[in-house]
């Protein structure tokens, strides 16, 4: 991995071998590496080292297990807004096992994945779609005559990486909404231990692919949180860069669906919207990769926070949201401040008459205070001269 | 307390229900009906105070003019205790009376200014002090200087009580109370002009100077002395009492003297800075200006000669002229020629006006009652009669 510029990477012939494979512009497939890149966070250069492993090192084997979900992580992989996403997944990993995309069926497609996890021993990639169900000896989810926690526990033996796909994998999501009669968990706790997890319902197939490619590059997984998710994609509150934060700030809010602040796009807080406690890159790289400007509060629909444990499935869709950085205050300043008002007719005459009762008391105050000095004097004066007189 | 035997105060007497105690009952009740009012539905319920002028009568009028017309208090303590002037005595206590009604009243104004009046109390928490701002310290000063000039107006309440003992233990260490009750008013009493400092340039010119804390302080004592002039000729004309003119007569040379100095460095601060010019405009900022100073110098018209402050009406009006002198001063810095930018206008509310007036009615009729009831004014006979003992 020498090569640190995606430039010089333009007349390789590896990179041109790559791109025609899978059917690319060479010029969209370095475009593609240095997104990926981006998308992880990594320094400058590391685009070209992502383009040089995806274009020559052996695709990592995956094996996709499937237990209690809808497989729309599977189905958002596969119909990717962008033609060539679900080209590259494939090429860069090589999907030996996986029960939807199979064109084997029955014991064939298991001695497949039997035959992969042998050749590959140690290296492969687990990934897990889907809750497992505990309860009951997990006997409410079986493949093959296995059960779902059979199945994860021996396919992760062996894994050189485990990847929870999903809110399900990740932490039991939508199955495992009370009363939760199956008793579905995540992969880490049926594992117990911790494991790669990309929660969401379904997650963005970049944050996955991201995920995979690093592994690739760099022969590990990137840094993870407590919870086992990429830093790169869920460090930060949807709320941090949501495009309605600035509404959010000004304390303008939709109130209703379709009043007046909703169709002018304000807020969603007061919906419910859980943007203020979910963590995801969703305001970034939008939801899904569905398309441009595409993501739920991005279409006027609150964030029910699909990937975050004890938000989404669990708090009802319209409860406020326990804002996790900043609460906003009961009241806001009003937009226009109002400049205040001169004076009106009744403080005008109040302070008139305070004034005016004022200036009448001083003055007869002073004209008692004077006559009786007067009287004094007068009184002084004749004292004076009766004094002399005598 | 030095020996004052020949007057000794003592209550007035009479009834406490008259047409003065009843005008200022109703005056009180419905600025408390205004307070409650305030207290529960915020400032926009009854003041006319916004963003650009968030300091309306309440406090400019309420604190910064009425501790100011409190000083006389100080004043008398400076006077007697300080500058040793025995003779003085007897106006002591009618004047720390009126300081402690002023005071406490200014005290409890500010409350209800408040924004978030609940918690009042963060200034007086260390943890939530801000020792460089300057509101903390005129606060923690002001409701210090209320303590202590409880302690020292305390020996009324226990004469009349009659714990003469415990009278006698507190003067022992009296001294102390009346030494922070000099120094305390002259600290924050400055400070409220550094108030003004700090407001910037949406002060006008000819009231925006560095020096603001030095004219606030001098414009407290001269308003002191002139409060004293107005409270004893009121109080000997509503009582029907001697007017204690050979006290005050002197006592008014004294403020003379300090209204002069008051405008040498007010006049000599405005030339320096070269806001003269500003004063020569045809404006109403100019018109203030001089009012505000023409009330001093007519101070100097009424009682500059000893034969006219031997006359009681002319030193009742020369009191009045200081104090409108020192409230001018004060209004304009802070209310009439303070200017926060374009469009914005302030003049007082219906209840805020009524609320202010309701404290000085309160103020008012704590003066008669205590009078009245404790001894603060000095005894008529004796003082009547002082020549002759």
């Amino acid at each position: 991995m020498a090569n640190s510029s995606l430039l010089q990477l333009e007349g390789d012939s590896r990179i041109a071998a790559a791109s025609e494979r899978l059917g690319m512009r060479r010029r969209e497939f370095l475009q593609f590496c240095a997104t990926v890149a981006a998308s992880l966070g990594l320094p400058p250069g590391a685009d070209a080292a992502v383009a040089e492993a995806v274009a020559s090192k052996k695709r990592p084997s995956v094996i996709w297990l499937h237990f209690q979900e809808c497989t729309g992580c599977t189905e958002s992989m596969l119909r990717a807004e962008h033609p060539t996403l679900e080209k590259l997944i494939l090429d860069v990993i090589s999907l030996d096992y996986h029960e939807t995309l199979f064109a084997a069926a029955g014991h064939q497609a298991e001695q497949a994945r039997k035959t992969a996890m042998a050749a590959n021993k140690g290296g492969y990639v687990l990934v897990v779609e889907g809750a497992i169900p505990t309860r009951d000896g997990g006997i409410y989810c079986k493949v093959g005559g296995q059960t779902a926690i059979e199945l994860t526990k021996e396919c992760a033996a062996d894994a050189a990486a485990v990847i929870a796909i999903g809110s399900c994998a990740s932490w039991g999501g939508m199955p495992a909404t009370d009363p939760n009669p199956t008793g579905a968990s995540g992969v880490a706790a049926v594992l117990g231990k911790p494991v790669v997890t990309i929660p969401g319902c379904p997650p963005n197939p970049y944050n996955f692919l991201s995920t995979v490619v690093h592994f690739l590059a760099f022969g590990n997984l990137p840094p993870v949180d407590d919870l086992g998710r990429p830093k790169f994609a869920y460090s930060r509150l949807i709320h941090e860069s949501c495009e309605r934060r600035a509404h959010f700030d000004a304390g303008r809010f939709a109130v209703e669906f379709g009043d007046e602040g909703h169709r002018k796009g304000y807020c969603l807080y007061k919906l419910g919207c859980k943007g203020p406690e979910t963590y995801a890159n969703c305001p970034t790289i939008l939801f899904g990769d569905a398309g441009a400007g595409t993501w739920p509060v991005g279409c006027g629909c609150p964030c029910f926070g699909c990937s975050e444990q004890g938000v989404g499935f669990t708090k009802p869709l319209h409860m406020l949201a326990k804002v996790k950085n900043v609460e906003p205050p009961q009241q806001y300043p009003r937009i226009v401040e109002e400049k205040g008002m001169g004076a009106t007719l009744g403080s005008a005459a109040i302070l008139a008459a305070v004034a005016g009762a004022a200036a009448g008391g001083a003055a007869m105050v002073a004209r008692n205070l004077g006559l009786s000095h007067k009287a004094e004097e007068a009184e002084r004066v004749k004292a004076a001269s009766s004094k002399t007189e005598a | 307390m030095s020996a004052q035997h020949d007057a000794r105060p003592a209550p007035v007497g009479g009834s406490l229900f008259n047409a003065a105690t009843l005008v200022c009952g109703v005056l009180m009740a419905v600025a408390a009906t205004i307070i409650v009012v305030r207290l529960f539905f915020g400032l926009s319920s009854t003041t006319n105070v916004n963003d650009g002028y968030s300091w309306g009568i309440w406090v400019v009028v309420d604190v910064f003019i009425g501790s100011a017309l409190a000083c006389g208090g100080f004043c008398m303590a400076l006077l007697v205790y300080i500058f040793n002037k025995g003779r003085y005595h007897p106006l002591v206590r009618p004047a720390l009376l009126g300081s402690l009604f002023g005071y406490t009243l200014a005290g409890a104004a500010i409350t209800f200014d408040l924004g978030r009046w609940w918690n009042f109390w963060h200034i007086f928490w260390p943890g939530y002090f801000n020792v460089n701002s300057v509101m903390f310290e005129v606060a923690a000063c002001i409701t210090l200087y209320i303590i202590v000039m409880w302690i020292e107006f305390s020996p009324v309440f226990l004469e009349k009580l009659g714990l003469h003992d415990a009278r006698r233990k507190l003067e022992k260490v009296l001294f102390f109370f009346i030494a922070l009750g000099v120094v305390l008013p002259m600290m924050h009493q400055a400070s409220l002009g550094t108030m003004l400092v700090v407001m910037g340039s949406q002060v006008h010119p000819l009231w925006q100077t560095p020096i603001q804390p030095l004219l606030y302080l001098l414009s407290a004592i001269m308003l002191g002395y002139g409060v004293i002039l107005f409270e004893s000729c009121v109080a000997a004309s509503a009582y029907r009492r001697q007017i204690e003119l050979s006290l005050l007569n002197p006592m008014a040379k004294v403020m003379l003297g300090i209204i002069a100095v008051f405008l040498v460095v007010r006049f000599a601060d405005v030339a320096v800075r070269g806001a003269l010019p500003e004063a020569f405009r045809a404006n109403h900022v100019a018109l203030t200006f001089w009012v505000e100073n023409a009330c001093l110098l007519a101070t100097f018209l009424l009682i500059g000669t000893v034969e006219a402050r031997r006359n009681p009406a002319r030193l009742f009006l020369a009191g009045i002229t200081v104090m409108l002198g020192g409230i001018l001063l004060r209004l304009n810095g802070f209310l009439i020629a303070f200017d926060t930018g374009p469009g914005w206008r302030y003049f007082p509310s219906v209840p805020e006006l009524l609320v202010t007036i309701g404290i000085f009615a309160a103020e008012i009729f704590g003066y008669i009652y205590i009078t009245r009831r404790f001894p603060v004014l000095p005894r008529e006979e004796a003082y009547a009669q002082p020549a002759r003992s």
